[in-house]
């Protein structure tokens, strides 16, 4: 092992002691204090929310705690949180661990709603963003050690695009190829059937607020082949054609292999060259 | 309980928070103090697939904690698909059967009664008494008539998850003590037609390749298999040469497009049953273009022709038997010439237009497997053999790739994949056919008869000479009575069989008939017998399996079963103690073998010198372990040992060559080895000079299952589907499998994290076909056949994508019996079930 393997090894257990412990002490603290206290202003939101809700502020603005979008929830997926939970209090929100969004055609929650807090314009359930699926534990996620699962990818209703499977040599094994699973945001609704179906004791994929589980690429920086997909063509003029010195027989492509050699074999010559040597 | 890394640090930190907090945590002391040397680890295959990936178990007070795939093992290199990563929860279900179970009123035995506990000693009086009664009648029927001309209302339905020792045990019971031939496999269902092709075009049961192909192959083509679900860690190894082989591609070729079409390079839906177009189309192809191997054909290959128009394994009352012109697979030599003709008709337009593959994908296709150089490996597995042309199919494979020499070479075949861990080693090898007897010989030929006879010291005329009822035809002589005393083992056939409502249902019902059931846990065959006996599973005993690059494994007994539960072999070898000779054989049989009068079945089968040749032992590993064999205290003997060097007479005696194992003790060392092995080498490709020791130098191949060493291509045409879509049954129905459940989920759905990944069975279906039937997605659907009817969710949006005309229900849901819904329409061949074609239609529920 690396020292620096070594050394990151180190400072992960001493993080994870150093959680436990600052977590242990906020649970003593809290049972002293009472339940109440350590609510939602404390902390920021992790709460998944119904379909239609683009910005936590404004949805707790505009929510009236009715409940309404509860009592539609044919699955009984949403829950109004009450005392001693991390939500802010009567509003609406959902476990994906205990019970997913089914992603209903006719979105009944937004339709129940009587504010407009779950946003009325949202027709499309794959329009939806609850909250983004991050695969938050690249250790214990099976998949990652070579292990055939696919289980978060096989459950996801808007699969192949909110996630896709990644696959790549297995260096370990030298010939079984690893199946990732990727989220992408683009498409991922949060839904939670990934975190739902995870088959790990505690699930390695999870619904996290968008907020929380989105990082934002530099605006001084673009990816070259994303915006030349978007342009259809390269952004400035194409290269004229380049040619080369070469040895008779070898090519060389550009854009795509470089070199390209004459395979090789016995009879590379021409026939009539073949029997005049009388071989 | 193992300890991961993770568990370890968090408990660490647990403890560690609570000194810090002054407080304790009960039990947190017990969980440190466990250290990972107290776990026992010792490998076996998998319960699973055929794939035979060999898994580490780890014991602990005789309970399996924890396995870890075996980094040491060359099929999987530690690896395990999600079904493998559960294995040490599948024992563990809260139902486990612990006691025998019998229908009862009043203290008595009786058909409509309800599941009462019983003893043992119980179960089998009463199985004793029903198994004498028809053996009475059968001994009556029989008087006078020669050993092929004899019949028996006993039967027996076993498993490719038997271990090897148990399929052998079986077999011996009913063909040498019960005298009957009926006896079949749930093989019957996955893996017959791929036993025909072989057997017709090469002389020898299995593939001639091996897994290493999956690294040598410049090119993959799969036919009717979903390697990505069904074989995913072969899948692996198939992708990783993809993604690291230059110039590698992949085709696969199905009904509708399912996961593997992921990693296609040319992915082709085509129209069910024109499979058989398309592979006669490249045959023509190769031919038109003059890109066969003329020298290979020359040396090594005979044309046939089959006969044709054979009709579709139904009941012979039904309108299709009565039209069909045709009858077996008798085969009549041809010339090159007569088979280029045969196939001339089958033009790129053509199979283009019956397929409905664009003629690009095809002639992409038909050029891959024209190439001078590249080597191809063909795959499949159930879309070929559940075919009512299956053996037919299975042959026009081998055809291409006997036409271009590209067969048992490096990379280069085609290869049958199996669907359980021992439909080769258990169902294949040791022949629990109703045809078969052990290595490749039959019932139907004396000669195969009197070697049997001779290594299992039985007089002349002992095992009958005709076939015996094959699974489909057990349930339809169980209906019609001629079946009246069967025994299911480590199978679920009620769940399995085509057509439950009209044929397996009224048959295990029958009044007439008494059925018993033997698992470990109460399957839908378990709730439909009138006995049930708890039974062990997996490492609860000793086993072997054999997978589907004939890889014989081998396995300890790890932990007890639970209760009373015994396995297989313990039943089968103890129930042969409650007959004496007399009760089963008629006198002029035992006459010819005076020194068995008086004896037990069980003495004459089992106490015979050779299963209890090898004395009661400790089982032990080279690290000092010591292991339990529970049939070993309770015979006094070792008899997995005794069965299997009993067995590898077979091989090692008679006049087939090729099938060779090693000896017992040698594979407890080994993490597998390739039959044949002969002095001690394993082969990887059969039939090649420099890889297979019966071909000698100069031959190059010799397919010397054959008596001249040729092996056949045989030439067969495109013939409908059973049963295809009409104005009212407007749709196709295919069944099959998931990855997170294996077969009729018995064991799988008890594994919770399993059941929550796929609950239940869905109909994946085509959005459209949904949508012109008032459904979506997450409606429930109801699925109606002529035969039956079902209900489930409509799934528009899963992995599997059908076509418009086609929808795919997979049958592992014991609450969604997609099988009331299928048709028993089977190859008449191989008498293999078609569950891959049947017409439907659906409406909202």
């Amino acid at each position: 092992m690396s020292s620096t393997t070594n050394k990151t090894l180190q400072s992960r257990r001493r993080f994870l002691e150093n959680i436990s412990r600052a977590a242990g002490g906020a649970a003593l603290f809290g049972i002293g204090l009472g339940l109440y206290s350590q609510q939602s202003k404390s902390l920021p939101s992790t709460a998944i929310r119904p379909p239609g809700v683009d910005n936590e502020g404004d949805f707790l603005s505009a929510c009236v705690r009715c409940g309404l979008c509860v009592r539609d929830c044919p699955y009984d997926t949403l829950k109004l949180s009450s005392l001693g939970e991390n939500v802010t209090l009567g509003t609406p929100y959902f476990d994906a661990r205990k019970i997913p969004c089914e992603m209903c055609e006719d979105i009944p929650c937004v339709k129940a709603c009587p504010t407009g807090a779950l946003d009325p314009e949202l027709t499309n359930i794959d329009d939806a963003r609850m909250g983004l699926a991050v695969l938050i534990d690249q250790e214990a996620c099976i998949a990652f050690q070579g292990l055939r699962c696919e289980v978060c990818y096989n459950v996801c209703p808007v699969r192949d695009k909110a996630i896709s499977i990644n696959r790549s040599h297995n260096i370990r094994t030298g010939k079984h190829a690893l199946f990732i699973p990727v989220v992408h945001s683009s498409d991922c609704t949060g839904c939670g059937k990934c975190e739902h179906a995870c088959i790990l004791e505690e699930a390695a994929i999870k619904v996290l607020p968008t907020k929380l589980a989105k990082g934002e690429l530099g605006h001084h920086y673009r990816l070259s082949w994303e915006e030349k997909d978007k342009a259809g063509k390269s952004l400035v003029t194409p290269d004229l054609e380049h040619k080369y010195n070469l040895p008779e027989g070898t090519r060389y492509d550009y854009e795509g292999e470089g070199l390209i050699q004459p395979e090789v074999t016995p009879f590379n010559e021409s026939a009539i060259d073949r029997l005049n040597k009388g071989r | 309980m193992k300890m991961t890394r993770r568990e370890f640090v968090k408990n660490n930190a647990i403890a560690a928070t609570a000194t810090a907090a002054g407080v304790t945590i009960p039990g947190i002391k017990d969980v440190l103090a466990v250290s990972e040397d107290k776990i026992r680890w010792d490998k076996a295959p998998c319960r699973f697939c055929g794939t035979g990936c060999s898994v580490l178990v780890g014991t602990q007070n005789d309970k399996i904690v924890a396995t870890q795939g075996d980094p040491d093992a060359p099929v999987n290199r530690g690896l395990n698909c999600i079904k493998g990563y559960f294995l040490s929860k599948i024992m563990y279900g809260k139902d486990r059967l612990t006691k025998p179970l019998l229908r009862k009123t009043n203290g008595v035995y009786d058909k409509e009664g309800e599941f009462e506990e019983v003893s043992w000693d119980e179960a089998f009086d009463i199985m004793a008494v029903k198994w004498k009664e028809a053996l009475k009648n059968d001994m009556a029927a029989n008087k006078g008539k020669p050993a092929d001309k004899i019949t028996s209302t006993v039967g027996m339905f076993g498993s490719g998850q038997w271990t090897i020792f148990e399929g052998y045990a079986a077999s011996k019971l009913m063909k040498a003590g019960f005298r009957s031939n009926h006896i079949d496999p749930n093989a019957r269902h996955c893996m017959a037609s791929a036993v025909g092709a072989f057997i017709r075009g090469f002389g020898s049961d299995e593939p001639m390749g091996c897994y290493d192909d999956l690294e040598h192959a410049d090119a993959f083509v799969l036919w009717g298999s979903n390697m990505a679900e069904m074989h995913p860690i072969l899948w692996t190894r198939i992708t990783d040469t993809r993604l690291t082989k230059k110039d590698s591609e992949v085709h696969v070729l199905s009904t509708f497009k399912h996961r593997s079409f992921d990693l296609a390079d040319n992915g082709m839906v085509f129209t069910p049953q024109t499979d058989m177009v398309i592979l006669n189309y490249i045959a023509n192809y190769i031919i038109q273009n003059k890109a066969y191997n003329k020298s290979f054909m020359d040396k090594h290959v005979n044309f046939k022709k089959t006969t044709t128009d054979i009709g579709y394994g139904l009941r012979p009352e039904h309108e299709l038997e009565k039209k069909r012109t045709g009858t077996g697979g008798k085969l009549s030599g041809i010339s090159f010439e007569e088979y280029a003709k045969s196939v001339e008709k089958y033009t790129l337009e053509y199979a283009s237009k019956l397929s409905g593959v664009p003629e690009k994908n095809l002639l992409r296709l038909a050029k891959l497997y024209a190439h001078p150089t590249k080597k191809i490996t063909s795959l499949w597995t159930m879309g070929f053999n559940q075919h009512t042309r299956g053996v037919w199919t299975n042959g026009l494979m081998y055809n291409v790739h006997l036409l271009t020499g590209k067969i048992s070479q490096p990379g280069n075949g085609p290869f049958s994949l199996t669907g359980q861990p021992s439909a080769c080693g258990t169902a294949r090898e040791v022949g629990t056919f109703s045809h078969r007897l052990p290595a490749d010989y039959v019932v139907k030929k004396k000669a195969h008869r009197d070697f049997a006879e001779k290594i299992w010291e039985l007089p002349e005329g002992t095992i009958p000479g005709k076939p015996g009822y094959h699974a489909v035809l057990q349930n339809r002589m169980l209906k019609d009575s001629k079946l009246n005393v069967y025994w299911v083992m480590c199978n679920n056939n009620v769940q399995a069989a085509a057509n439950l409502n009209e044929e397996t249902m009224p048959g295990y019902r029958n009044p007439d008939n008494f059925i018993v059931t033997s698992d470990p846990y109460p399957t839908v065959t378990a709730i439909a017998s009138d006995l049930i006996l708890p039974t062990s599973m997996w490492t609860e005993k000793e086993g072997a399996y054999g997978n589907a690059e004939r890889r014989t494994q081998f396995w300890r007994q790890q932990v007890s079963a639970p209760g009373e539960s015994k396995s297989d072999l313990w039943q089968l070898m103890e129930f042969s103690k409650r007959f004496k000779m007399e009760e089963v054989w008629p006198a002029d049989l035992l006459a010819k073998s005076p020194q068995y009068k008086g004896k037990t079945l069980f003495n004459v089968l089992f106490e015979n010198g050779q299963v209890n040749k090898f004395k009661k032992q400790v089982v032990t590993d080279d690290r000092g372990n010591k292991y339990q064999n529970d049939e070993m205290e309770d015979f006094g003997f070792y008899p997995q040992k005794g069965l299997f060097e009993e067995y590898r007479r077979f091989q090692l005696e008679g006049v087939k060559k090729g099938h060779e194992q090693a000896d017992f003790d040698t594979y407890h060392k080994v993490r597998g080895l390739r039959w044949p092995v002969v002095n001690g080498k394993e082969t990887l490709w059969r039939y090649a000079e420099g890889y297979d020791s019966y071909v000698k130098k100069g031959e190059g191949f010799k397919f010397y299952g054959q008596k001249d060493g040729r092996a056949n291509i045989i030439t067969a045409p495109y013939e409908p589907a059973a049963e295809s879509p009409d104005a009212e049954y407007d749709l196709w129905l295919s069944t099959g499998r998931v990855l997170e459940h294996w077969h009729s989920g018995s064991m799988t759905r008890r594994v919770p994290e399993l059941y929550r990944a796929f609950p239940d069975a869905v109909v994946f279906m085509h959005p459209e076909d949904a949508k012109a039937r008032g459904l979506r997605r997450g409606l429930t659907a109801k699925i109606i056949s002529r035969r039956g009817e079902v209900e489930c969710q409509v799934e528009t949006r899963g992995r599997n994508r059908p076509p418009k005309g086609l929808v795919f229900v997979p049958w592992f849901d014991a609450g969604r019996l997609i099988n009331k819904v299928t048709l028993d329409a089977t190859d008449p061949l191989s008498k293999e079930t078609d569950y891959k074609k049947c017409a439907i239609k659906i409406e909202k529920a």
